[in-house]
């Protein structure tokens, strides 16, 4: 259990230090880049947690799809050649106070909580778990799953329609 | 040995949650405050996940992790289409000078 102990301090420094570099970098592009460290770190703990279906889902949903939505945004949004792309952030003294009160609330509840911890998983059977997400999905959870196929139609047909270039209206 | 067990993954996805809501709140960029949603998200699906490894909740959180993933796509592609049609009416996307809803 000693070599589990090392990954998850590492990967759990990686996430911390990638995601300070999110919010604290003062250039856009490498808040961008902090943040594909970020999802793959997460994703290391959720192969850590025996997710392992879920840790591919992260790498090629937040890694192949969001994270690259993002860096069109940026790009789209910024003037590359005038420098504008460094911002200042905001109300730093305010919000510090406030977040640094909610973490300590998180961290003391999280830590003083007699949590009854099962581990359900053994190390020695491992299961994948492909095959029971696929046999919830189509069982106890099929209207989520429609629901949430639905969703990600509109969600789809909304973003191509509010992305579109208006055309100028001719006269009728 | 000091192993790692429940609490260490809850207390890195609270550090994960704290460092998103600064990102949120400070960041004047648009897409910055998204990039803290995401990380927001992110530590809630930590959360879920950690606990249907280490409780007897045995797939159902791998689930709500999944849904989670999914919305959070389709946060990703509407919010940045809103994005960008406020970028192209207002040339910036600094969420303290936006302060009108129709130009």
């Amino acid at each position: 259990m000693q070599m589990l102990d090392l990954i998850f301090y590492v990967f759990a420094l990686l996430i911390i230090f990638s995601a300070s570099v999110v919010v604290f970098a003062k250039n856009i592009i490498y808040s961008a880049f902090a943040l594909l460290f970020t999802f793959f770190g997460v994703a290391a703990i959720y192969v850590l947690l025996t997710a392992d279906f879920l840790a591919v889902t992260q790498l090629l949903i937040y890694v192949g799809g969001i994270l690259v939505l993002m860096l069109f945004g940026v790009m789209l949004t910024h003037k590359l050649i005038s420098v504008d792309i460094a911002v200042k952030p905001m109300r730093i003294l305010p919000a510090t106070i406030i977040i640094a009160m909610i973490a300590g609330t998180l961290i003391g509840i999280f830590t003083t909580t007699q949590w009854k911890s099962v581990e359900s998983f053994n190390g020695n059977q491992i299961k994948t778990t492909t095959n029971l997400i696929g046999e919830a999905f189509l069982t106890a959870y099929l209207l989520p799953f429609e629901v949430a196929s639905v969703v990600l139609l509109v969600a789809l047909i909304g973003a191509a329609l509010l992305a579109r270039r208006e055309k100028p209206k001719n006269n009728v | 040995m000091f192993s790692v067990g429940l609490t260490h993954y809850l207390v890195l996805s609270a550090i994960l949650f704290s460092l998103g809501l600064f990102g949120v709140v400070t960041r004047r960029n648009a897409i910055l405050v998204l990039m803290g949603i995401e990380l927001i998200l992110n530590s809630a699906n930590i959360n879920f996940i950690a606990f249907s490894h280490y409780g007897k909740l045995n797939i159902d959180g791998q689930l709500a992790a999944v849904f989670v993933i999914i919305l959070a796509a389709a946060e990703a592609a509407v919010a940045l289409a809103i994005v960008l049609n406020i970028y192209k009416t207002f040339q910036t996307v600094n969420v303290d000078e936006i302060n009108k809803l129709k130009e």
